[in-house]
């Protein structure tokens, strides 16, 4: 996975609460068996009409927000289905960070599964980044310092520690957790032992 | 010191925990199916890595599988590339499938209690976030990505952050024509979609006690809909007996010791949730949902809220945005909503039970002319206990499709969608833009009330259907 430090893009916002992961990546999308490839359906049905030709008011259709690595949305992003279809569409398309007043839980995981750095901060600040937005001026995200930095201002979020580390080094969640093996083992046997039926 | 339901079911599964709280959980059961679990194979043949107990992890294709005649196979490329691929992972790795022709096939959340692979006390996940439904029977169940999905295959255990406790408890009796579909509608109504975001919610009160583990199943289903990591009910008699002797329960001694530590899963009397939410049954009536949200709940008899009434900005945009896409006009009354489409069936409410009630109120009728109507039964054992039943003739002569199971046109993967601008009384879980197919009207109902809509032909209220 690759490693999130810092982070310096204009901002695209689209300012809508409960963006959910059919709107990210609509179902037709989630019949490939390879984790690639998605960018190009990001927002699918926002992003194109019905005869598969751009929707040119969308943002994410004009440049610069093209190339957009950081998204602000409002409340609620990703919520609904559990697909990691998603962060891997947001990956593909190039976006690395979503800015949101909150997100749905199981989106807010897989993010981090996938190099992606969701942040948290209050309504009141996305309005003032999406400033930044509008007049197509870039900001930086800096993850180590839990800042983000615009103008000559910045303002800091929360991180539970272990997931900021895993973004910082892209390190393998399944490597960590089988060197703990024999933990695993000491538990399966103490379970044989009292729950013989699992 | 006194625990809830849930510290209990966590702590019992606790393989390691860090200083800060980053626990390693063991996963009891695992379930899989064709469309998040590619990937997952993929990176363990990639790493060179081994599935550590395949026995605990079982597969079935159900979200892309045709649900018409299927012996001529799956015709959608993609869909059957994904379908074949689970069987050739299921085969590499040692894992146990039950595959489109097996008649045991159905949606993972039906088929997993159904064959006693769900089972009180245990912690089950699946990469689908219907993976709640099992909470109905006190285990801790939840969905999870696809990454996810691989680290359980891997270690059989999964990284987690414990969540607070939340309880919702629902008081008194229900009123005539309110099913626990109703139920969990208001509760989502209530709290919001973001409502339980943190939180795994237990359910409880008189009326969670009175309703069977079916009805109890749908409450659970959509816990996820609330933004809870998962729904909670406490076993009882009622969850025991269901289990007994069905194909993977535990059996003789085990059954014995297994009844035994169930019956110590309920929250003690006086364990602290962090929230707690009382809801009186007297205040729920048949509900459907008007907008593109699940928390866009209103009774039948109610009208399409006014936006401008609406003080919050966001959530006022976030209306308009909904009637637009529904092609609905404010203050309008619900009942004149006409439908073109009816599907009754869903990890929500798929399950015979379901579709005894539907048979019930339907018996003797036809569906109105100008609606088409389906019936997905959940698994391939509801749809043969339903013909046994004759339930298949009564959906049958009033109209309706009578189809092979799957996931079928709650997310409409398969052939089985609305076209734009179709309106849809749905016995569903989400009526998000798009869900059933693109530009497709998605209103969710009860069983009872997806038979009143085939009736009338418009959103009805199932308590004037007899």
């Amino acid at each position: 996975m690759e490693k999130f430090i810092k982070l310096k893009s204009i901002p695209a916002h689209i300012p809508l609460m409960n963006i959910d992961t059919d709107m990210i990546i609509p179902k037709q999308f989630l019949k490939t068996i390879k984790r690639t490839g998605l960018g190009k359906s990001l927002f699918y049905e926002m992003r194109y009409d019905e005869s598969g030709k751009l929707i040119e008011k969308f943002i994410l259709n004009n440049d610069p927000y093209s190339k957009s690595k950081i998204l602000l949305a409002g409340k609620n992003f990703g919520c609904g289905s559990s697909r990691e279809h998603a962060p891997w569409a947001l990956l593909d398309f190039g976006i690395r960070c979503v800015i949101s007043p909150s997100f749905a839980d199981i989106f807010y995981n897989n993010c981090f599964n996938n190099g992606i750095l969701p942040i948290i901060i209050d309504d009141k600040s996305i309005q003032e980044l999406s400033e930044y937005s509008k007049r197509k001026e870039e900001i930086e995200v800096d993850l180590n310092e839990q800042e983000i930095l615009y103008g000559n201002k910045k303002l800091t979020f929360d991180i539970e520690p272990a997931k900021k580390k895993r973004l910082l080094e892209g390190l393998d969640n399944i490597g960590l957790s089988l060197k703990k093996i024999p933990n695993i083992e000491k538990f399966e046997n103490s379970m044989n032992e009292t729950k013989p039926w699992i | 010191m006194s625990k809830t339901l849930y510290d209990k079911i966590w702590d019992d599964h606790l393989v390691h925990e860090d200083n800060d709280g980053t626990a390693l959980l063991y996963v009891d059961r695992h379930l899989v199916h064709e469309v998040t679990s590619p990937q997952a194979f993929e990176g363990l043949r990639i790493q060179g890595r081994q599935v550590r107990k395949p026995k605990l992890t079982l597969a079935v294709p159900d979200h892309n599988v045709p649900t018409t005649d299927r012996s001529k196979g799956i015709s959608d490329k993609q869909s059957k590339i994904q379908v074949d691929t689970l069987r050739d992972n299921c085969k590499e790795f040692g894992i146990n499938l039950f595959d489109v022709n097996d008649k045991r096939q159905g949606i993972v959340h039906i088929i997993g209690p159904e064959q006693g692979f769900t089972q009180p006390g245990t912690v089950i996940v699946c990469g689908d976030s219907h993976t709640a439904t099992h909470g109905a029977f006190g285990s801790l169940a939840f969905g999870i990505g696809t990454s996810e999905v691989e680290h359980v295959l891997a270690t059989q255990t999964l990284i987690q952050k414990k969540s607070k406790n939340f309880r919702v408890n629902v008081n008194g009796r229900l009123p005539t024509g309110v099913t626990s579909k109703d139920v969990i509608l208001k509760i989502i109504g209530t709290i919001g979609t973001a409502g339980g975001t943190g939180y795994v919610i237990e359910f409880a009160g008189e009326v969670i006690r009175n309703l069977s583990v079916e009805q109890r199943m749908t409450i659970c289903n959509m816990t996820i809909e609330a933004g809870a990591r998962a729904g909670l009910i406490a076993p009882d008699d009622k969850t025991i007996e269901y289990f007994k002797d069905r194909p993977m329960s535990p059996k003789g001694e085990n059954w014995t010791k297994a009844v035994a530590h169930w019956k110590k899963l309920f929250s003690d009397s006086d364990a602290k949730f962090d929230k707690e939410v009382n809801i009186d049954a007297k205040d729920i009536e048949p509900l459907v949902t008007w907008g593109t949200s699940p928390q866009d709940v209103s009774p039948i008899t109610g009208e399409v809220p006014d936006p401008e009434k609406e003080k919050d900005k966001d959530r006022r945009t976030a209306m308009y945005r909904s009637l637009e896409y529904m092609g609905l006009k404010p203050k309008m009354k619900i009942s004149d909503i006409k439908v073109d489409k009816i599907f009754i069936g869903s990890c929500t409410n798929g399950r015979i039970e379901d579709l005894r009630l539907a048979a019930k109120l339907l018996k003797g009728k036809k569906i109105a002319s100008d609606v088409s109507a389906m019936v997905v039964p959940g698994s391939g054992l509801v749809k043969k206990q339903a013909e046994e039943e004759g339930i298949d003739k009564v959906f049958k002569n009033a109209g309706f499709e009578w189809r092979e199971p799957g996931c079928s046109m709650c997310l409409g993967m398969n052939e089985d969608q609305l076209s734009s601008k179709e309106r849809c009384a749905s016995t569903s879980n989400r009526n998000f833009e798009g869900r059933q197919g693109r530009g497709g009207r998605t209103h969710l109902v009860s069983p009872g009330m997806a038979v009143a809509a085939a009736i009338k032909g418009y959103l009805a209220d199932v308590r004037e259907i007899n």
